[in-house]
């Protein structure tokens, strides 16, 4: 018979070994759904995880835009991972991120053609704000009606995905649009665009974003007294308290930052890679960005590590679209399995496996 | 050529010989669709356009195709992958990718782009769209003699003007045979979401409609429409499966003679860049079978109709028509032009409530 006996402290081992282990369960089972769908595991997998690094006719732009595509999951997640490691539970960073780009995006289309060079920055600064103030509505409410902040956060996702709508047929369409959804393209105008800093590099301010936060993130949580309180209110709620620290301080401070990096991410993917306000400008990187949290193990550059891998996924799983013919539900699925199996795998970190004896008999 | 042959040596690597790479190398010719295309609606039929292009040009044509690409940021990666991977021509099938594909073809001048329903052209990139409003009109005619508590249930997606012309189009030949009739218009803001369709469909249903309209993509609605015995429209493709009792007719969305048009002309070096919006006549707006549990008459009434728009006798938005202020927009015997269709933005006289802005 099989026994789970919890561990007198996390196994160190298993919290570094389990995000290894999970990939490569992740990549026996997708192997064993691909050959399932008449595709060679060998070569789906070479496609995926390979192929957008070192193809010769693809790498050479698919390796930069491995960076667009993690950059945003990075700064989000980074954002989340401090209150999941206090216990507050934001889901909403789709939301926010819809709304950070709304805000900055706003404010460059009113102010539309201005080449003015504070408008990006003060379009960059409107965006945290955005974010910020959408993450203050479940924080607010925690605090003063202790509401679940999951559940407001989550919901305000479709209240956002509304305004978004109604904001490209409606407010912030383009004058010049002939009627059709959609806001003036900001990455076609000087005074508001967020290109490439280097030539086929990738890296837009999105990227210099999620790297800075990522450094931030190591030293508040090391350095800093907010840290250790967001180290103690996880793992012992009591003993915070009875230290004197400010839970609810902590929950509008977790809240309101990772609202203001998941409204940056929205800022520069519509300035930049996306372009415009559209009715499906959000592309799931709010919820995406969670799975990069948990995988990255809530540490910074196990984040940005996390980040790179997911957009790999992503990126070969389009790869593998397009040159394999496998159906956009089985890349699904595949990066379904990932998180199946890491959440699956932390049971190793907290817990023992023992073979038992039946006892009596 | 390299990349070819590095496909070819990978398959030999894991011992599945016989890649065959012909001499005259087929026409690469590449899909995005924004939905699955098991969505039985606008993604399904553009992917049954490929496969009717696929059937048509046999070994002469090679098709690639990616589904459920978010029109956001991915769409501009996902099409310049496309590119990269050797495709001669590429059909980007949904409004969004509309500032995508142009970016993408002033990268890749030599690979021909066909971008549906958007406005921006370029000297590789075409644009086509269905005029649908042809079909609403006729399921309009329809829905005005057929409906008992003259309340027609409209289920709309997003206040585009594709969408409003639809509305529209319907509304003024239902009003013609029915002066009565009432449209009740229900914005989803989405255009696949089975659960909100259905639960927009059960809400016109318990205030009193009896047709049912939809221009979203899933068969929700025409399900719910079955089981509550009413009546619907199939939208996108033939819905008969989904409702065979409550189906009346169905715009379909046959994008297969142009595809196959096009393509012909990439192999035979004649494409060049147009603007095309065809209807009923060359059978890109198609009208699935006319359920035998409309009267007789009624049934030959929408075929004459039909028959007229497509020989152009007849278009659709004939004057006198008022907008809803009650302004006038076309007099009598005056038809509208396209640019005034294309970016149509409000409703004509007689519907209610307004258009989302």
């Amino acid at each position: 018979m099989i026994r789970l006996e919890q561990r007198a402290a996390p196994a160190q081992i298993w919290t570094f070994a389990t995000p290894i282990v999970a990939v490569l369960l992740t990549m026996i089972a997708g192997g064993l759904m691909f050959a399932a769908l008449g595709t060679p595991p060998v070569q789906a997998l070479k496609t995926i995880f390979y192929d957008p690094l070192f193809h010769p006719q693809f790498a050479s732009y698919s390796r930069p835009q491995l960076l667009v595509k993690a950059g945003p999951l990075i700064l989000i997640a980074i954002g989340l991972s401090l209150g999941f490691r206090a216990g507050i539970w934001n889901i909403g960073a789709e939301g926010q991120y819809i709304i950070g780009a709304l805000f900055g995006a706003g404010l460059g289309l009113a102010a539309f053609p201005s080449e003015s060079t504070i408008l990006f920055p003060a379009m960059v600064a409107a965006g945290a704000l955005g974010g910020w103030l959408w993450a203050m509505i479940p924080a607010l409410l925690r605090v003063t009606f202790r509401t679940n902040e999951i559940l407001v956060s989550l919901l305000l996702v479709y209240v956002a995905e509304q305004i978004l709508a109604r904001a490209a047929v409606g407010f912030l369409r383009n004058p010049d649009g002939g009627g059709f959804p959609g806001s003036r393209n900001l990455a076609q105008h000087s005074g508001t665009q967020n290109l490439e800093l280097f030539a086929n590099s990738g890296l837009h301010w999105g990227g210099v974003a999620a790297i800075a936060a990522v450094i931030f993130a190591y030293i508040v949580m090391t350095r800093h007294l907010m840290g250790f309180q967001i180290r103690v209110a996880g793992e012992s709620p009591r003993a915070a308290l009875f230290a004197g620290f400010a839970p609810k301080r902590l929950v509008i401070f977790c809240l309101g930052f990772s609202g203001a990096l998941a409204g940056l991410a929205g800022l520069f993917e519509v300035t930049g890679p996306a372009g415009q306000i559209s009715i499906d400008f959000n592309s799931g990187y709010g919820f995406t960005a969670i799975i990069v949290a948990f995988l990255g193990r809530l540490n910074p550059f196990g984040i940005l590590m996390a980040g790179l891998l997911m957009a790999l996924t992503y990126i070969g799983g389009e790869l593998a679209q397009l040159t394999l013919s496998l159906p956009g539900a089985a890349i699904q699925a595949f990066q379904g399995m990932l998180l199946f199996f890491l959440l699956g795998l932390d049971v190793l970190t907290n817990y023992r496996i023992r073979l038992a004896r039946r006892r009596g008999a | 050529m390299t990349f070819k042959s590095i496909l070819a040596g990978a398959v030999l690597g894991l011992g599945l010989a016989g890649a065959a790479v012909a001499q005259d190398d087929p026409l690469k010719v590449g899909f995005v669709y924004v939905g699955p295309i098991g969505d039985f609606g606008w993604s399904y039929e553009h992917n049954e356009g490929r496969l009717a292009v696929e059937e048509h040009f046999g070994d002469t044509v090679e098709t690639i195709y990616q589904e459920s690409v978010p029109e956001g940021a991915d769409a501009e990666r996902v099409l310049t992958q496309m590119a990269l991977s050797g495709a001669d021509m590429i059909f980007t099938t949904s409004f969004g990718y509309m500032d995508a594909t142009v970016n993408v073809a002033g990268k890749f001048p030599d690979v021909k782009f066909e971008h549906a329903t958007g406005y921006k052209q370029a000297d590789n990139v075409s644009v086509y769209s269905a005029r649908f409003y042809e079909g609403r009109a006729i399921i309009g005619h329809i829905a005005g003699k057929m409906t008992k508590t003259n309340k027609v249930g409209y289920i709309a997606s997003y206040p585009i003007p594709e969408v409003i012309r639809g509305i529209n189009a319907a509304y003024l030949h239902a009003k013609k045979v029915n002066p009565e009739v009432e449209f009740n218009v229900v914005w989803v803001s989405t255009w696949f979401d089975p659960a909100k369709e259905a639960d927009a469909a059960t809400a016109l249903i318990e205030q009193g409609a009896d047709v049912i309209m939809q221009h979203t993509d899933s068969t929700a609605p025409m399900t719910i429409a079955e089981e509550k015995g009413i009546l619907a429209f199939g939208q996108a493709s033939d819905m008969i499966n989904f409702g065979p009792n409550a189906q009346m007719t169905a715009i379909i969305d046959n994008w297969a003679p142009y595809y196959i048009e096009r393509v012909q002309a990439a192999m035979d070096g004649t494409w060049e860049s147009t603007n095309t919006w065809d209807g009923i006549e060359p059978g890109m707006v198609e009208m699935a079978a006319f359920s035998d549990k409309l009267p007789e008459d009624l049934r030959a009434e929408a075929e004459a109709m039909k028959t007229a728009i497509a020989a152009g006798e007849y278009h659709p938005f004939t004057g006198p028509i008022n907008r809803q202020d009650g302004s006038a927009w076309l007099a009598e015997g005056e038809v509208a032009d396209d640019g005034t269709l294309a970016g149509m933005n409000f409703y004509i006289e007689g519907l209610t409530g307004e258009v989302p802005q």
